[in-house]
């Protein structure tokens, strides 16, 4: 090559390297694919052979001991237990990934309950009904929603999640259990210079599990049964309000839009706030560790709502078969194994997961174990699962956007409505 | 290279390149032998690029043009998209969305409302990050370059930034940025670093020079290096100011490491993620092109893909305006530079 053209062309190059190799990293993931779950769904059904089970990561040491009981029962068909990353984020991109290669690699996969309506759509999931039918009787009626889409049950319901109410016991004798009540008990809060109520308020998946509840308990929907969205009706804007009003006259501390479960948490066990929202996971945590100041001065109920309890959103996974597995009869057979009573007794005790089965709400062994549970069955049995739709991860987004503006005074309520309404129908009309 | 010594230039240190005039005795034998080699030598490194860049950066064009898998109202299934043509493009750039009732703008709390908005986020942090690491990382640069007690000493500290992974250094600036963190009870201040527009890309900003200045810094110091004394000796000789001195010397000698220097940070910034990712999830203006990028593959890999081949044009831009236009010289160092840079 001539220099002369080199150096015309040397830029170029230069540049064009530079780019590749720095923008390379962001490039897009997997290839497309093929919707539909073709005839995928009925084949295998009666195989039987070794299977892999995938979740994420086992902090508690929950899963592994059911594998080894399974596979000392069952040599011929043993589970290799795989563990992705304790991160939601992560383990979903690694499910669609495995999903989208249609390769059988995860037989049986632990799902977070707001992915269920997406796998199912794109056709990854194999639908329990028939010969893979699974028994969900005495569960509770919110776990088998969530896993169903299109009238299809499409996972088998494993562990649950509430959201409940934490109140200090020393300063309010009785819990509220409307809004209005609790709203009017912050007078109390003002008095002794601390905050009233939070939530998960910062702009992320939280902000979505805290606006659908307030949205929810004003008895509106954000999308309904066809998964048309609904949230411009008198009743969402009425709880959107309810959220937006508490926010600017400082019932909700202006700190709250940064809060994730783990600030509202300290501010609550420092003794700075009154009213906190969160997961059960708090519990033990407020009442166990050195630095809580409220250890005997807590206690919990179940979500304000209109008139009577709040409409929790649903948290906990689902055990779903990939539809692609080789030998469904020994996928089937270990999902039902991974959510007898027995085994939801060991997730709650050896981890602190709450039961799907209603019955065990009130065993008295469990309850001494996790007095929190007769309060999260009050919520749970009040929840609403989150919108059950395809295009979960865009509407989630729409939700966030919109109410943190409209929380943080950016724009009005009716306009946030509005504009929601609209990102949620685009967000299903692709 | 040359062996031959030029006048007056120093034993041991390179001289400058002269093109093809000073050969080696048989030179031109060796070299179309020495071409076969080479190319046998480099084949092996040309495949692996090929396949690990040129590979994914092909199928994302070819994916940026396939439509994104579509909802069959009736079964509930997706139904794959078939070819878009520039659709996905058209979306990005002109913000358009499918609504229910036809094509229209898209509304905001979508990503597609993003586009032009990240695009700008993404350019002012840019801007402003590589304006404030230039001029502090050319300042910690002249320190460390002068010969004083300490000097090994100061040199690590200043690394320590760069040496922290950015995922950590992200993490540790959330917790000083938190509201009862250690910014706000330093400066006895309430502010929502995380909680509104302004504030929130300060705390980007800040993060993000903390951590590379030290980066411009060495870039710049290796620069100042190859600077002779003998010639500020020459210049003190003559009675030029420390000004003078620093204007007519030290600047003009110092442009090519700087403009690598500038180069590799502006690149490096145009793709900024992991900062906005974990101090505030892309909220309150944060979102760069990057972050539109990652949360666009969890709703459509094709659109995703559109997006990704626009931002790697706009790289590829402003690389060849900086290539192209302010600095020749900084072709070839930059090529020379690159192998070291790589991460």
């Amino acid at each position: 090559m001539g220099t002369k053209i080199s150096r015309m062309y040397m830029p170029l190059a230069v540049a064009a390297t530079l780019a590749m190799a720095l923008s390379a990293c962001s490039g897009g993931t997997g290839g497309g694919t093929e919707g539909g779950g073709g005839g995928a769904a009925s084949e295998n059904l009666d195989a039987r052979g070794p299977i892999t089970y995938v979740q994420g990561k086992d902090n508690s040491e929950v899963i592994r001991p059911l594998v080894d009981k399974w596979n000392a029962a069952h040599p011929n068909e043993t589970v290799t237990f795989k563990e992705q990353t304790d991160k939601a984020d992560q383990q979903h991109d690694d499910l669609v990934q495995r999903f989208q290669a249609k390769n059988g690699d995860y037989d049986v996969a632990s799902v977070d309950v707001v992915w269920t309506a997406e796998f199912a759509a794109k056709g990854w999931l194999q639908p329990l009904k028939d010969k893979m039918a699974i028994d969900t009787t005495g569960f509770l009626p919110a776990t088998v929603e969530a896993a169903t889409y299109k009238d299809t049950l499409y996972a088998a319901p494993q562990t649950s999640d509430g959201g409940i109410l934490y109140y200090r016991k020393d300063l309010v004798a009785t819990p509220p259990t409307t809004w209005e009540e609790m709203l009017a008990m912050c007078p109390i809060a003002k008095e002794k210079g601390i905050d009233c109520y939070a939530g998960q308020f910062a702009q992320y998946e939280g902000l979505t599990v805290n606006v659908a509840e307030a949205i929810n308990t004003a008895g509106g929907t954000i999308v309904d049964k066809d998964g048309k969205a609904t949230v411009d009706t008198a009743e969402a804007k009425a709880g959107m309000t309810n959220l937006v009003q508490a926010y600017k006259d400082g019932n909700i501390p202006k700190q709250a839009v940064t809060y994730q479960e783990e600030q509202g948490r300290i501010s609550f066990e420092e003794g700075k706030l009154m009213f906190l929202r969160n997961w059960p996971y708090v519990y033990n945590l407020a009442k166990s560790e050195g630095s809580s100041t409220v250890k005997d001065t807590f206690g919990i109920a179940p979500l304000p709502g209109k008139d009577g309890p709040g409409a929790s959103t649903l948290g906990g996974h689902s055990l779903a078969i990939s539809v692609d597995s080789k030998y469904k009869a020994t996928a089937k057979d270990f999902t039902a194994f991974m959510i007898t009573e027995e085994t939801q007794k060991f997730y709650a005790t050896q981890g602190s997961l709450a039961p799907v089965m209603e019955s065990l709400y009130t065993d008295a062994e469990l309850v001494a174990k996790l007095p929190y549970l007769p309060v999260l069955l009050t919520s749970i049995q009040n929840a609403v699962p989150r919108p059950v739709t395809p295009f979960y991860p865009a509407v989630t987004l729409a939700i966030q956007q919109n109410s943190f503006a409209a929380i943080s005074g950016t724009k009005s309520v009716d306009q946030a409505m509005t504009d929601m309404q609209a990102a949620i129908a685009a967000a299903g009309s692709k | 290279m040359s062996t031959q010594l030029e006048p007056g230039a120093i034993p041991g240190r390179k001289t400058a390149r002269k093109g093809g005039a000073n050969k080696e005795v048989g030179q031109d034998r060796k070299e179309k032998t020495q071409g076969r080699a080479a190319s046998l030598l480099v084949a092996p490194t040309l495949i692996v690029l090929a396949i690990v860049i040129l590979y994914p950066v092909l199928n994302a064009v070819y994916m940026s043009f396939q439509q994104d898998e579509g909802l069959d109202p009736v079964t509930g299934s997706f139904v794959a998209g078939g070819f878009a043509g520039f659709a996905n493009y058209i979306h990005w750039l002109f913000q358009q969305c499918e609504t229910p009732t036809g094509p229209a703008s898209c509304p905001p709390g979508t990503l597609g409302a993003q586009f032009w908005s990240a695009t700008g986020v993404t350019f002012f942090f840019t801007v402003v990050t590589v304006f404030f690491e230039t001029v502090l990382g050319f300042w910690m640069a002249v320190i460390m370059a002068r010969a004083f007690r300490g000097r090994t000493v100061l040199r690590a500290a200043v690394l320590v930034p760069w040496a922290i992974p950015t995922a950590v250094t992200a993490k540790l600036w959330f917790f000083i940025f938190a509201f009862d963190g250690i910014a706000n009870s330093v400066f006895q201040t309430d502010i929502l670093w995380t909680g509104s527009q302004g504030p929130a890309q300060a705390a980007i900003i800040i993060a993000d020079v903390w951590k590379t200045t030290p980066f411009m810094a060495l870039l710049i110091l290796a620069g100042l290096q190859m600077i002779p004394a003998e010639v500020y000796e020459a210049a003190k000789v003559d009675g030029a100011s420390a000004w003078q001195r620093f204007r007519l010397i030290t600047l003009p000698l110092v442009k090519p490491a700087l403009m690598v220097a500038i180069l590799f940070r502006t690149l490096d910034a145009l793709r900024m993620y992991d900062l906005p990712a974990i101090m505030t999830n892309g909220a309150n203006g944060t979102t760069t092109l990057s972050i539109l990028v990652v949360q666009q593959i969890r709703v459509g890999f094709n659109a995703a893909a559109a997006l990704s081949t626009i931002t790697f044009l706009i790289i590829f831009i402003v690389a060849f305006i900086f290539v192209r236009f302010l600095g020749a010289n900084a072709v070839e160092s930059a090529s020379g530079g690159a192998k070291g840079k790589m991460k």
